[in-house]
């Protein structure tokens, strides 16, 4: 069954084609990644599909309403969230409080404006649940500015996952963290997804590595277009999609 | 435990303040309940949610201008409705106000406050037979919970059964306050002066969060100017003019921004610290030009952040 999917998606930035008739369509139960050079157009097509950019021609949708340019918000409240390729937290709040965030608003909770935020028991079960996924449960307490790198990305995915969205589309989750960390990072994020029942994990990666080892599928971009889109094996046997898009041919 | 005895200390100290201080000192309080009131929700706005009005000013005039309307104009004297009056109306007007300004942040928002400021300013100059033009319009003695004290004269008054009104009423917006900050609603307003964008992609509406902020701030202004316009009789268009909103800020910065006790104990030290240097040099805008220099430059923290742990506001 298909929760998102682009159809002949066109996105110029002036007279620049970013994106060049691109159509995906990412199933329940998918892991995708989307790979390519530099300038490919993956940005765009992330930005495109979390609603964050509406396309110039074309059209998004998730769950079959579209979702071209309808902004992040509305995109979480429908069950898709993101996470950047930056490290993406709020530096004063606790670890406690960046998940309770998230948590809130997906309960409809963030605007009640008596209510004791101490008080919301079932908000805060959620946090804790939710931290102890990522191995942040002994670190409630603590302001996200003063985690180390690779626990503040995982606070920052872990947030993301707290809004229990069934698409979540990561934007480079390994990047800034030492390779020893990066496998990790990506075991803890798939054993959570399965835990709270994400279905599709999106990702954009350069790392080979974790592409080849996590991914159900990958799509690879070239130039704006979707050049090759299928199983890692089918990709790592095309050797001019190795040579197009990763630069050379992947042991 | 050390803040929970000074905070003590000060609240006997001002509950005790018109039996054991002078008349003068006590009506030096009341200007700073009132702007303590204000200041409460300015700093939601920008100690909570990091946006900084440079126009709140704006509402605090409106709430004088409330007070002296009613009781001047419509024969309204019970403060409790003024006080509803000016809250209502301060969160009508901050409807077009605040949806147009949460448009924006930082120096837009701040320059957007500001004009919309001095827009109301130039109205109250300007629009002589409803706002009173220069002269502004006269505040009569408003009456407390139904009674007139009509056996009390000004000082008696204000020294009085004002002064404790103002010091509940001031209590009761720090409550209210302190309630919205510990709220759920307040941890998406600091989510959002963290990290908006981040805020956005966990689900926070975060403009709407934003007017809601902008709009309560309106309410509080408003309420601290109805108390502010009743000690000095009048209210005229220098309350809305862009040096007084700059006066807000100042002590905002001075008091501590976040904290949350720093709009009150910025408006307590502001009031007393200028009555003291206005009473020393004809020079005192100079000296407090210089006071908030050092205060940003080497006490960004405000008093509070050099007595306290850095608390949120």
């Amino acid at each position: 069954m298909t929760l998102l999917e682009a159809v002949d998606v066109r996105m110029f930035y002036g007279s620049f084609c970013a994106l060049d008739g691109v159509t995906l369509q990412i199933g329940r139960g998918e892991f995708v990644s989307i790979i390519g050079p530099n300038g490919a157009g993956k940005t765009t097509l992330v930005n495109v599909l979390t609603g964050l950019l509406a396309p110039t021609s074309g059209t998004v949708r998730f769950k079959g309403e579209n979702v071209g340019g309808v902004g992040p918000v509305r995109l979480a409240r429908l069950g898709m969230a993101r996470a950047f390729q930056l490290v993406n937290v709020f530096p004063g709040l606790t670890v406690g409080e960046t998940i309770a965030v998230a948590v809130l608003a997906r309960l409809g909770r963030g605007a009640r404006l008596f209510a004791a935020l101490a008080g919301e028991r079932r908000v805060w079960d959620e946090v804790r649940s939710v931290a102890d996924l990522f191995g942040l449960g002994g670190a409630l307490d603590r302001p996200a500015r003063t985690l180390p790198q690779g626990d503040k990305k995982l606070l920052d995915v872990a947030s993301a996952f707290a809004l229990n969205p069934e698409v979540i589309l990561l934007d480079e989750p390994t990047s800034g963290v030492s390779t020893a960390d990066k496998h990790t990072i990506m075991e803890v994020l798939v054993h959570a997804a399965a835990r709270l029942g994400i279905h599709s994990i999106i990702q954009v990666e350069h790392d080979m590595d974790i592409v080849f080892g996590y991914s159900d599928r990958i799509v690879a971009l070239h130039q704006g277009r979707v050049l090759a889109d299928g199983p890692p094996a089918a990709l790592q046997a095309n050797e001019t999609v190795m040579a197009t898009v990763v630069g050379r041919a992947h042991a | 435990m050390i803040a929970r005895v000074a905070g003590a200390a000060a609240g006997l100290a001002l509950l005790l303040a018109p039996v054991v201080a002078s008349p003068y000192q006590v009506t030096l309080l009341l200007p700073a309940f009132a702007y303590a009131i204000a200041l409460l929700g300015l700093n939601l706005l920008f100690g909570t949610t990091g946006l900084l009005s440079l126009g709140h000013a704006l509402f605090v005039a409106l709430g004088a201008y409330t007070a002296a309307w009613l009781t001047t104009r419509a024969g309204v004297l019970s403060l409790e409705a003024i006080v509803l009056a000016a809250a209502a109306l301060a969160a009508v007007i901050a409807v077009p106000v605040g949806l147009l300004c949460v448009r924006y942040v930082k120096i837009s928002f701040g320059m957007l406050t500001l004009a919309f400021g001095m827009l109301f300013y130039s109205f109250l100059y300007k629009f002589y037979l409803v706002t009173g033009g220069d002269e502004g319009i006269r505040v009569l003695r408003p009456v407390l919970l139904g009674q007139p004290f009509a056996g009390l004269d000004k000082v008696g008054f204000l020294t009085g059964p004002f002064y404790y009104y103002a010091l509940a009423l001031l209590v009761l917006a720090a409550a209210v306050m302190r309630r919205i900050v510990r709220s759920p609603f307040g941890l998406s307003l600091r989510a959002i002066r963290e990290n908006p964008d981040k805020a956005a992609f966990v689900g926070v509406s975060v403009r709407r969060y934003r007017f809601y902020a902008f709009a309560i701030a309106a309410v509080f202004g408003a309420v601290g100017g109805t108390l502010l316009a009743v000690p000095t009789g009048l209210a005229d268009p220098q309350l809305a003019y862009w040096t007084h909103s700059g006066n807000l800020v100042f002590m905002l910065l001075l008091g501590g921004f976040h904290h949350f006790l720093g709009p009150v104990v910025g408006a307590v030290v502001f009031i007393f610290l200028q009555d003291a240097v206005m009473s020393l040099t004809a020079y005192w805008r100079f000296v407090f030009g210089a006071l908030l220099a050092v205060v940003v430059i080497f006490f960004p923290g405000g008093l509070l952040g050099l007595l306290a742990r850095e608390r949120p506001a």
